[in-house]
């Protein structure tokens, strides 16, 4: 028997030889298809890297007429708008996430569990219909106009009230978000040993007190359950692009329309006939490979450090 | 004593109130859940019927339907699945079955991180390595885009479900002389059957409902499709061009394509836990 068949199976089988290089050959296709994913983004965007260099990130600028393209205003888009989903959706998402873990009798948790779950399988092309149809409207008439007279004297709430810019952006990748976020939240609780719940429950701890406790334990685990929120929200496209108005501009107040990384890549790139239109939307799309990898890496290290040893990790 | 029994009582106070916004925070996500299913009935409801279902978009004021994009998002569904769930039931074998070594980690890392690379960026990747080169957006370049969703998706639940076999199955198969490849086949695999079906299902649903990475893929088209070569209509993209058109009619229309569509959608997931039911009470 050559020896390359020995290396590939110990059994020395001829079918387990060829089972095993099909099976690693799949793998092998998904690390291809990351590396040539890299390597295409990289060399479509070489025409814009070179022509504008590190100033592509710094500048606001965007002009297709003019072909001068900077990523700011979209950058600027990108985090406010994920800011807001996260300021919403983490004290909601880490309600329910205690809700059902630690309170509801499990007759209620499990049908309630694939209710929260179902709103993660909405499409976000229908988040955005009903984004523009119901939500903005109902911004627009109900809670803008109320921003507005309280907090109106910061630079956040002023101008024009349409419905449509940043805030409803952010509310909308808030709903999105939510049922992720609570669903890694719940693992995390449930990994946390009872043996903590005892004993602060032992010490004469409330209720409460003893969810506190909890929470602290899977801190860690909840941090990392945040940061896989925020990877989601940066990378949210159809339901943003709908509802934030699609205007390159940095502006303060969160009711003027705004622009995503991920939502300008859709709306303009078959609009881009210039080779340095459609090479600078390319670099867009790497940068936005290239945030959501890091902040996906470090949000997976962190919830695999907390629910490590347990199912469902 | 006094002043212990009422620190007591603003604990106990406290207390019930977080427990209680808790469940507040519950019933606001489940009520915006049936906010958002119950307009998209209401609205959608109104303008579906049969017509709707079989006909070609057709220019504002002269109806049309959505028969070519029901039949596309088929077909790109089709092509996502053959592409799709092979490879990925492969990587869950390799993930499970090939041992813990360094590699076999490097690949589960790079399948989790393949599973939060944005959807649009995937489009990108598409539209750069396989529409440029055949110089038309087509079926096959959206079917692939959405493969390489589904791929991580049937990966990871491949992976879990075949690790729920038990150790004595495949000892016992081992043992009466069958070679690995016959027992990672016609024993493990049948075991983990259900379970793999109902992760690839869930990888249906998701993709099904993908919109931004068909945008400069598949592209979309008016006509019902002949071949898989050339720009196919999806539910999602017609949603979104009638969506964000300033005709009332075609919002209509997007709202009722979105009741078909999620019409599809909450039938997989429901089904999906009729399925599992048993497995995890």
């Amino acid at each position: 028997m050559s020896d390359w068949r020995k290396r590939l199976s110990p059994t020395g089988n001829f079918g387990d030889a060829i089972f095993r290089l099909a099976m690693l050959g799949a793998a092998l296709l998904v690390v291809a298809i990351v590396v040539v994913m890299i390597v295409a983004l990289a060399s479509h965007s070489t025409l814009s890297i070179k022509q504008f260099g590190f100033s592509f990130l710094t500048s606001r600028e965007w002009d297709p007429v003019k072909g001068q393209f900077g990523a700011l205003a979209f950058i600027y888009g990108t985090i406010v708008s994920s800011l807001i989903a996260l300021l919403i959706s983490v004290p909601l998402s880490l309600g329910i996430a205690i809700f059902l873990v630690e309170q509801a009798p499990r007759l209620i948790a499990r049908p309630i569990t694939f209710l929260v779950e179902l709103l993660a399988a909405i499409p976000s092309v229908v988040y955005g219909l009903w984004g523009i149809f119901v939500l903005a409207p109902f911004l627009r008439v109900h809670v803008e106009p109320r921003l507005a007279r309280v907090f109106g004297w910061t630079p956040l709430f002023q101008g024009p009230i349409t419905g449509i810019g940043l805030l409803t952006g952010g509310v909308i990748l808030a709903i999105m978000v939510t049922p992720i976020i609570s669903a890694v939240v719940r693992d995390v609780l449930a990994a946390v040993p009872n043996t903590q719940r005892e004993a602060a429950l032992a010490l004469g701890a409330t209720k409460w007190e003893t969810t506190l406790v909890v929470l602290v334990n899977g801190a860690p685990g909840i941090a990392g359950a945040v940061i896989l929120g925020l990877g989601r929200a940066i990378g949210e496209t159809m339901a943003v692009t709908m509802v934030i108005g699609n205007r390159p501009e940095i502006s303060a107040s969160l009711f003027q329309p705004s622009y995503t990384l991920a939502s300008v890549i859709a709306n303009e790139f078959t609009e881009a006939t210039a080779d340095i239109y459609l090479s600078s939307l390319i670099e867009l799309g790497l940068i936005l490979f290239a945030v959501t990898f890091v902040v996906n890496a470090i949000a997976r290290l962190m919830v695999w450090r907390v629910t490590r040893g347990t199912a469902g990790a | 004593m006094m002043r212990l029994s009422r620190s007591d009582r603003a604990r106990r106070s406290v207390s019930w109130v977080m427990t209680s916004l808790t469940a507040l925070c519950t019933i606001v996500a489940v009520g915006i859940l049936f906010v958002i299913l119950a307009y998209i009935a209401m609205r959608g409801i109104s303008a579906l019927n049969f017509g709707f279902l079989v006909d070609t978009p057709r220019p504002v004021g002269e109806g049309g339907g959505i028969g070519n994009a029901i039949v596309g998002s088929g077909l790109l569904l089709l092509l996502s699945c053959v592409v799709g769930i092979p490879i990925g039931i492969a990587c869950g074998i390799y993930l499970s079955e090939f041992g813990g070594g360094w590699f076999v980690s490097a690949v589960r890392f790079l399948i989790d991180t393949l599973t939060g690379i944005p959807s649009i960026v995937t489009g990108v990747f598409v539209y750069a390595v396989i529409v440029l080169r055949m110089k038309h957006f087509s079926a096959f370049a959206g079917g692939i885009a959405l493969a390489l969703i589904m791929i991580p998706i049937v990966a990871r639940t491949t992976e879990e479900m075949i690790k729920l076999v038990p150790q004595s199955l495949r000892e016992g198969a081992l043992a009466l002389g069958a070679p690995q490849w016959r027992v990672t086949l016609g024993v493990v695999l049948p075991a983990a059957a259900s379970g793999i079906v109902t992760g690839a299902m869930l990888a249906i649903a998701r993709v099904s409902g993908e919109t931004a990475p068909l945008l400069f893929t598949a592209f979309g088209s008016r006509f019902y499709p002949r071949n898989l070569n050339e720009p196919i209509a999806s539910l999602t993209v017609q949603i979104y061009n009638y969506a964000i058109s300033p005709y009332d009619e075609w919002h209509a229309q997007a709202w009722a394509a979105t009741l078909v569509l999620m019409a599809l959608i909450l039938s997989i997931n429901l089904i999906v836990r009729f399925l599992t039911r048993q497995k995890f009470n």
